[in-house]
């Protein structure tokens, strides 16, 4: 079942005395053969805390990236704009959701994950440590740092854990909205007034550097991929989906006639690829390691939402065992 | 496991269509029957993915151990005869 892995932490295979060799082999034959690992079957030790630590990653993410968003919800343009943005925030909630109750099934309590983003030990993604200063702001985050993130999950619907996989067949689903309404602001502004184009460029000059910092560091900098990609988690180097969202993006911000912030961007016609100028990976560690411009700022308001939301949880709590005690 | 939990453990099914069996698409946390119920179809079924739902605990499901595996469904493997293809019929007999 979906979220065994939680109820059977304590008593369940962990227990078993394995075979490594023989387990070990037969995992890569399964891996290899494209089956999929499911919340119960032996894995690798290292493969579970891989998965683990990307999965609540991925979760906080979504939970994370609720903030520069709300951000505008009261203040958007008109009803569309705002029931739609709503909609989208709400969607985020509910991947962070699908993500938390997928890693729950390799033996991790939401509680403790929540507990790890709290405390500032869990990682999330470095974008959403940049500040939404103008409505445009939510035109490029949609187009661009969904988009990023569409590039990044595709390839993670085919996943070799099974609850990771299917739980990305569904965000994936949801995505394509998201960045279709962020796609449509960014057009409507730079359709209208050379004020909204010049709100529409600026936040492309903002956004477009930490989009491609999404997909994380060079290859040849990267710590986590060459196992991942053994074990199919990964299908594509930070590289290759780096190129492939800049190949996708470029025609999009040309046809809305706006600038990118890259005087080096230039297309390749004999390999058919847009080339980009070096990436600013000092400011990339730099955000990584906690000093973006809202770090502090996101976590504060991750732990006042914790906060406010414990007498809730109390109360829902207190509830259900009076409610069990009096046998329903 | 279940008691150090804050909230308990619901596996969500949705029957996406009439005449179609419900279907497992995920869980959540909620303390009773009522708002998992309510909390599933907040998150399960924004887009029109349901016309009913059912939340079970998931500690009430028993699934069968994946190290059964082959012991459990290889047999039917050998089992040809239990498929129709097994049996000769002429064709000038028709469809059967």
């Amino acid at each position: 079942m979906y979220t065994q892995g939680l109820l059977d932490a304590k008593d369940g295979p962990a227990e078993r005395p394995p075979e490594p060799e023989a387990q070990l082999q037969r995992f890569h034959e399964r891996v290899d053969a494209e089956e999929k690992v499911e919340p119960n079957d032996w894995m690798p030790e290292a493969y579970r805390r891989t998965l683990i630590r990307q999965i609540s990653q991925h979760a906080h993410s979504e939970i994370v990236g609720m903030l520069p968003e709300g951000n505008w919800i009261t203040r958007a343009p008109s009803l569309r704009r705002k029931a739609a943005l709503l909609a989208k925030v709400q969607d985020e909630g509910g991947h962070g959701l699908y993500l938390y109750a997928a890693a729950e099934t390799l033996g991790i309590s939401r509680e403790e994950m929540v507990e790890q983003l709290l405390a500032g030990k869990a990682k999330y993604s470095s974008i959403f440590n940049y500040p939404t200063l103008s409505w445009a702001d939510i035109g490029a985050i949609g187009w661009l740092v969904d988009g990023a993130a569409i590039m990044n999950q595709i390839p993670l619907c085919r996943c070799s854990y099974g609850p990771y996989a299917r739980a990305m067949i569904r965000i994936c689903k949801e995505e394509s909205f998201h960045q279709r309404q962020g796609y449509e602001i960014m057009l409507t502004l730079a359709g209208g007034t050379p004020e909204q184009k010049a709100m529409a460029q600026d936040a492309l000059d903002r956004w477009w550097w930490p989009s491609l910092m999404m997909f994380g560091p060079s290859d040849k900098d990267s710590q986590h991929s060459d196992k991942s990609i053994r074990w199919k988690i990964k299908r594509f180097s930070n590289d290759e989906l780096r190129q492939k969202f800049v190949d996708a993006t470029v025609p999009q911000g040309h046809h809305l006639g706006l600038v990118f912030p890259d005087p080096a961007l230039r297309f390749d016609g004999a390999s058919g690829h847009w080339r980009f100028g070096a990436i600013d990976w000092n400011e990339f560690r730099n955000v990584v390691a906690g000093n973006g411009p809202c770090n502090r700022q996101r976590l504060q308001q991750r732990r006042d939402a914790q906060a406010d939301g414990a007498w809730v949880r109390a109360a829902a709590i207190a509830y259900g065992e009076k409610r069990a005690r009096r046998g329903q | 496991m279940m008691a150090e939990q804050n909230m308990p453990l619901w596996e969500v099914f949705i029957r996406s269509r009439n005449g179609l069996a419900h279907k497992h698409v995920g869980s959540l946390h909620a303390v009773d029957a009522a708002m998992a119920l309510s909390a599933a179809r907040d998150v399960y079924t924004r887009r029109g993915e349901g016309l009913s739902l059912w939340v079970v605990p998931s500690s009430a499901i028993t699934a069968s151990d994946p190290a059964d595996k082959a012991m459990l469904f290889e047999p039917t493997a050998s089992k040809i005869y239990r498929h129709p293809t097994f049996y000769k019929v002429p064709d000038d007999v028709g469809n059967m």
